[in-house]
């Protein structure tokens, strides 16, 4: 698959992207072609809003039928609240779907270990996270023709907030690796691999140093990797992963790992492609889907300066319309962005535009697109 | 290269009231002793050459050589050579291999060596060399990484089925430590900027500690700019922009993971050398440490790592005349008779190379000119 275009243009059923039949069951009634869909969404801190107003506007322009129910939940602007994040929980429950932003969290220990965002991910057990890493048709970078998928466990592994300091001046962190999680995150990406038909699937670990830990990874992967003889499965050391990406990243596919390594991939890969401002990305869980940009970062240098490049987010967006209603209004979207590309370029990628000159672009490919 | 364990400082002021009692070191009439780890895979193969290599120019280094075989389950081997490196206190050594078969209560012989001599520094400057195609120019960096704790802890258990714990240490004496030495380099080497590289968003105490203590050592060096990055950003940013780097100092794991991706932007393993400095004791290896199990004795591996880090151990030796004479020859090879191995794009074997390097060294050393 070439780009941006790949897999877009093939129907795929509506939400089927979670993994046994039983969920298909508690669908909510089947999308009709007048419908109009509501999606939560969470702006969160940086240039987050910004972002959030390029989607709206861009969504107005294609007469996407999409209602949002916005949130602002934000720890370092001292707006976040249990009863904010229950108020965003209630509302993810009714719409299933929801797009957000980064949202920020301090450095300082304020005696809270988890951030925001963990606790989000952790109530609505997203616990997986596909990146899509595709080379952006139009502007080469060193590696050109990228085409990666990264998926990465959320919920548990380092980021398990579990810290303490049992003797002063020596703090011990935990990393949890369950043998549960591990399979759930491995059999997903074994499915998202056959689903789009990708052909492998690279564990990366440490189980050389984190024998236990990486090594139960390792082992769930290998025991879901045998229920799908058509796919290949390898594993690579992070380290190597990380020197094979920079100087050979066509070697890969689908790659699958803990919490860190994935947050490290991520934004590597990102980087090969044109950075933060290009890559989206996706959170699921059984029952939720979560759209983002792939390498999350809240950008507070560019506040207010209409620098911030909208691509990741509004790649991420049609991505979840082709997830609400796969018909025509999410390929001229798609098309519309990649013209765009192309032409209007924003700082991050060695242009002068704005993220306002961005949209407006965007915004006139869809007024002219032909309408059936 | 860094002389901070300088052998005259050991004897007296050293030895009153330590556990454990470095002895003088091991140069007599002249001459070096320098215990020698050939390791798997590549390492033999390519420790011979360097011996030939000495041999030719007449470095008054010998070598004692330790062999470990990865394969015993005893810890007896390994701590032969620890001892070794006890009596001569230098050391050059290949990788030894970490079979993942055995019993998680077999630790990685690396390891216990670095734990076991408290080598806490690991070493490697990563600069673009002459006459190598890679994708980005002009890099130059050093990393710091703290060798001993962290994530390398290996301390892991099961306590509920299916449920792994794996701790992270980080202690305040030792981030302290490489803190300082990072420092004292930088202010040695006449460079500008340390970066510390870490995730305090996410393990607030245990990489905040590690923070905190970096910001304080900074505050004594006020000649040295001191920022901080979070390891995600930094991946991106070394894949797109790497030459905005100068110093860089992180806990265990980050390191590996960086130290790889910059290997990987210079041009692969077969490149960069590393050195693992302690209080009393240095051993020096190649930086990405490969065993190189699918290359073994074909002759095509590249020697350049193994022979830069032999270079780097006749710096830490006092031997700095032989070491620049190696040094460019290794560079003239490289880049003026261009010959090079498969990993780099070239189509010579490992003896061609060397043989290449030692022609080089007879052209311009005086020393060898009267064996003609």
């Amino acid at each position: 698959p070439q780009g941006l275009s790949g897999a877009r243009l093939q129907p795929l059923c509506v939400r089927s992207l979670s993994l046994t039949s039983s969920r298909n069951a508690l669908e909510s009634p089947p999308a009709r072609a007048d419908s109009t869909f509501k999606v939560t969404m969470v702006p969160g801190d940086g240039v987050g809003p910004e972002l959030m107003t390029a989607v709206k506007e861009v969504f107005k322009a294609g007469d996407v039928p999409v209602e949002f129910e916005e949130f602002h939940l934000s720890e370092v602007q001292n707006m976040a609240s249990e009863e904010k994040l229950n108020e965003v929980l209630g509302s993810m429950k009714n719409n299933r779907v929801a797009i957000k932003g980064k949202i920020h969290t301090p450095m300082e220990y304020k005696g809270e270990l988890a951030s925001y965002e963990m606790r989000l991910r952790r109530k609505l057990d997203l616990f997986a996270n596909v990146v899509h890493v595709n080379s952006l048709p139009g502007y080469s970078t060193r590696h050109n023709n990228l085409d990666l998928v990264i998926i990465r466990e959320q919920t548990e592994g380092e980021y398990s907030s579990l810290e303490h300091e049992s003797v002063a001046g020596v703090v011990e962190c935990l990393k949890i690796i369950t043998r549960e999680k591990s399979r759930r995150i491995a059999k997903f990406a074994f499915d998202y691999a056959t689903k789009k038909g990708r052909s492998k699937v690279t564990a990366v670990h440490k189980a050389n140093i984190m024998k236990l830990g990486d090594g139960l990874f390792l082992q769930s992967c290998a025991e879901v990797a045998e229920l799908y003889p058509k796919i290949k499965y390898e594993n690579i050391i992070i380290d190597n992963c990380c020197m094979q990406l920079v100087q050979n990243p066509y070697q890969f596919d689908v790659l699958v790992m803990p919490n860190l390594y994935g947050n490290i991939i991520d934004n590597l890969a990102a980087g090969l492609v044109g950075g933060a401002g290009v890559v989206p990305g996706e959170s699921y869980s059984a029952e939720y889907a979560v759209f983002e940009t792939g390498a999350r970062h809240p950008f507070a240098q560019a506040v207010g300066r209409n620098i911030a490049n909208p691509t990741a987010m509004l790649l991420s967006a049609a991505n979840m319309l082709l997830v609400l209603s796969p018909q025509n209004q999410c390929v001229s979207v798609c098309v519309s962005l990649c013209v765009c590309v192309s032409q209007v370029r924003t700082r991050d990628l060695g242009g002068y535009s704005t993220t306002g000159d961005f949209v407006r672009a965007v915004v006139a490919n869809l007024r002219h697109r032909p309408v059936y | 290269m860094c002389e901070l364990n300088i052998w005259g400082g050991v004897g007296g002021a050293e030895l009153r009231g330590k556990r454990s009692v470095s002895p003088p070191p091991a140069k007599y009439g002249g001459r070096h002793t320098v215990t020698l780890i050939p390791g798997d895979g590549i390492g033999p193969e390519l420790l011979n050459h360097v011996r030939e290599l000495f041999r030719f120019c007449c470095v008054p280094v010998d070598f004692e050589v330790v062999t470990v075989d990865s394969s015993v389950v005893s810890e007896d081997e390994i701590n032969n050579a620890v001892t070794a490196i006890r009596r001569n206190g230098v050391a050059l050594k290949g990788n030894i291999e970490t079979n993942h078969n055995l019993p998680p209560s077999h630790k990685s012989r690396n390891n216990l060596l670095r734990t076991s001599l408290d080598l806490y520094a690991n070493v490697m400057h990563c600069q673009t060399l002459p006459g190598v195609q890679t994708r980005h120019k002009d890099i130059d960096i050093i990393i710091i990484r703290e060798n001993t704790e962290g994530e390398y802890s290996s301390l892991e258990h099961e306590n509920v089925p299916g449920v792994v714990e794996s701790l992270k240490i980080i202690t305040r004496v030792n981030s302290l430590r490489i803190a300082e030495y990072a420092f004292k380099l930088a202010r040695e080497k006449g460079r500008r900027r340390v970066t510390a590289v870490h995730k305090a968003n996410i393990m607030k105490l245990g990489d905040g500690l590690f923070l905190q203590c970096c910001k304080e050592v900074a505050a004594g060096y006020p000649d040295i700019a001191f920022d901080n990055m979070i390891v995600d950003n930094t991946t991106m940013q070394l894949v797109s922009k790497p030459q905005q780097f100068d110093v860089m100092v992180m806990p265990n794991l980050y390191g590996n993971v960086v130290s790889n991706v910059c290997a990987g932007l210079v041009g692969g393993p077969g490149l960069v050398p590393g050195a693992n400095y302690g209080k009393n004791y240095a051993v020096f290896e190649t930086a990405t440490r490969n065993t190189g199990k699918s290359i073994a004795n074909k002759n095509v591996a590249n020697p350049t790592a193994t022979l830069l880090a032999s270079c780097l151990m006749l710096d830490h030796l006092g031997l700095v005349d032989y070491a620049s004479m190696i040094r460019k020859a290794i560079f003239k090879t490289l880049s003026e008779t261009r010959l090079h191995t498969a990993d780099i794009g070239g189509l010579a074997t490992t003896s061609e190379v060397v043989q290449s390097i030692m022609r080089e060294v007879q052209k311009t050393g005086p020393l060898t000119s009267e064996y003609i």
